[in-house]
């Protein structure tokens, strides 16, 4: 197989004459952390969800895992980990109650299971609060939490939509130590943000704009192509083309795909 | 099927960190069942009644006493004048009346037709007419007897002889407690399911399970299967009620009664599974569970109105309403005794009707994904 754990060719998807994403284009390395920028309404979501199976695509073509997304859903299901911009444990059970229910689901047997709570709780930290109701956890804990149970399948590639929102710097920093581990582990990671600074610590991102992918490339590489000094700067270029918000530059940048 | 194990044991975990909730679930039907059954009757008891008697005399009075020996009348008043009921009807007072003409007795000691009016407060049709033949039947029992007696008159007299079978006192209850049953469970397991999954829906891990190599039967099989459990228990409580509290027989077997009952709850639960399977918010799937079973299972399962006095357009909608064969099933099993040979076609609606609603929950689970 080759190196390509993501692979997206014209993928689109219509919801009637609204079209939520224009033939995307792109591909993701393994052991990537690629960034999936766009601001609300840009179609972050609606990629995401087709690529994790949750929604059909109206075209193109998508492999994930080296399995097409139209067609063999169920092989790219157990290849992936999934946690959602809303919260995907069950508050009402305990950390370990959730690391155990969803490691059943992903086929895990009782032994690995054992060892996966063991070394998860370990590695957070919070293995005093195994056994209290994940409610009263920190948000921060949760989050973590969250995404240490996505990953409890060791699944070739995460995806994580927005998994930092409404948490503080400090835990948005850890959380991202958390990432870095899961890529060095071989993981690949393709992470939705509106958060421009972490965008920085992608190793490469696109920025979608309108349904269709605006720029794409290393965030250096970007910045220094379009002359802008963050990403924040040419993400606002980009999703208002026709209103610049710097005169002096040229309007148009040199991503691929623009208008 | 590990997979399926840990589904049922975090929806048991739920269950029980959710006490109170779960305790709500299974007394629910317990008490609607109580307050529902002491509400909804149509026996006529403690009826007011008022006489008016212008001339006593022994036929009057033992007329009168005809009355006062039987349970339901209670005579309020006895007045020399027919205007003078005005005022106990108009007050409430009175319900009904009876009215001796001048002459009652000499009329019926000639075997003249003797007169008698027996007057009815009919605000309330029904009761009214039940009061009406109530009535009736006392007085028809007293002039059967009179005749016997004294053989008055001489001609032949009819006193006719009815008998009503499986109910012989006629008591509603008999008739409602069953219903009943029919009405409280199916919403309770209907909100059951669909509240829950909903909230799944609300809190994200729905979209968890989605993602997951979970398949749809999967996922509603773990709900269901909780969830029939405590429907399961709320059968065994409602019918423990009807029979200590509401002493309505249960003739037939009760294995039978259990079985069709843990299938109705079934029926019940999978429509929960559909309506939150196509809402999103727990809000709106509380609504329709309400709406879906309440007013079908009252208007149309023949707890309350029978379906043989409606048109025929309502029959026919009235086939696809469970309530309607479970009520069947339950007065026939609790009632008349009888046993599968006589209910399996109801049965088999159900069944049937379980079948499609489950089969179209994994379908619009599927189809979320189109």
């Amino acid at each position: 197989m080759s190196d390509l754990a993501i692979q997206v060719k014209d993928l689109t998807r219509r919801f009637g004459d609204f079209i939520a994403v224009d033939r995307i284009s792109f591909e993701v390395k393994e052991g990537e952390v690629f960034g999936f920028l766009g601001a609300n309404g840009a179609g972050k979501t609606t990629a995401i969800r087709m690529l994790i199976g949750l929604l059909q695509p109206t075209g193109g073509t998508a492999r994930v895992a080296g399995y097409d997304v139209a067609t063999q859903a169920e092989q790219v299901k157990r290849s992936i980990g999934y946690m959602s911009q809303r919260f995907s444990l069950y508050e009402d059970l305990t950390p370990r109650e959730n690391i155990r229910l969803y490691g059943g689901i992903y086929g895990l047997t009782r032994e690995q299971i054992r060892t996966r709570t063991a070394q998860m709780l370990d590695r957070l930290g919070i293995s005093s609060v195994a056994d209290t109701a994940v409610r009263s956890l920190p948000l921060g804990w949760r989050q973590k939490l969250a995404f240490s149970v996505a990953l409890v399948h060791q699944p070739r590639i995460v995806f994580l939509d927005e998994p930092t929102s409404g948490v503080d710097p400090i835990t948005r920093r850890q959380f991202w130590e958390l990432i870095y581990d899961a890529a060095a582990n071989g993981t690949t990671v393709l992470v939705t943000t509106h958060y421009m600074d972490e965008a920085e610590y992608c190793d490469r991102i696109s920025i979608m704009v309108a349904g269709r992918i605006a720029a794409m490339g290393a965030p250096m590489q970007l910045k220094r192509d379009s002359q802008v000094a963050s990403i924040d700067e040419l993400f606002v270029q980009l999703a208002r083309p026709d209103g610049p918000t710097r005169p002096t530059r040229p309007s148009s940048p040199s991503g691929e795909g623009s208008r | 099927m590990t997979a399926l194990g840990g589904l049922l044991r975090k929806e048991w975990f739920h269950i029980r960190r959710d006490r109170r909730t779960a305790a709500v679930l299974i007394a629910l039907p317990v008490v609607q069942v109580l307050l529902f059954g002491y509400a909804i009757r149509t026996d006529v008891d403690n009826v007011r009644l008022a006489v008016v008697d212008p001339a006593p005399d022994a036929q009057t009075i033992s007329l009168r006493n005809r009355f006062a020996a039987a349970d339901v009348f209670r005579t309020v008043a006895v007045v020399p004048r027919i205007t003078d009921l005005d005022p106990l009807f108009e007050s409430g007072a009175a319900q009904q009346a009876i009215v001796f003409y001048p002459g009652f007795s000499r009329d019926l000691g000639r075997g003249e037709p003797a007169k008698l009016l027996i007057i009815t407060d009919a605000t309330e049709p029904n009761t009214g007419s039940l009061l009406q033949s109530y009535a009736q039947a006392v007085v028809n029992q007293w002039v059967g007897g009179a005749s016997r007696a004294g053989g008055a008159g001489g001609g032949v007299r009819i006193v006719p002889q009815v008998r009503m079978r499986f109910n012989p006192t006629r008591e509603s209850k008999n008739l409602f407690v069953p219903g009943l049953m029919a009405f409280v469970l199916t919403i309770i397991s209907s909100m059951m399911t669909a509240i829950s999954l909903t909230r799944e829906k609300e809190t994200g891990t729905m979209e968890a399970l989605l993602v997951s190599p979970l398949r749809p039967w999967q996922i509603i099989v773990g709900k269901v299967t909780p969830y029939l459990a405590i429907g399961f228990v709320s059968v065994v409580l409602v019918i423990v009620e009807a029979l200590l509290v509401f002493h309505v027989p249960l003739r037939g077997s009760v294995p039978l009664l259990l079985v069709e009952g843990a299938l109705y709850i079934l029926v019940s639960l999978s429509l929960g599974i559909l309506i939150s399977a196509r809402t999103s918010s727990q809000r709106v799937a509380m609504m329709f569970a309400l709406l879906g079973t309440m007013l079908p299972n009252i208007l149309l399962s023949g707890f309350i109105f029978p379906l043989e006095s409606m048109p025929s357009a309502l029959q026919a909608i009235s086939y696809v309403v469970p309530g309607r064969w479970f009520v069947t099933i339950a007065r026939g099993i609790m009632l008349k005794g009888i046993g599968f040979e006589y209910v399996w076609r109801e049965t088999l609606f159900l069944a049937a009707m379980a079948a499609v609603l489950l089969a179209a929950s994994v379908r619009s689970f599927n189809e979320r994904l189109e």
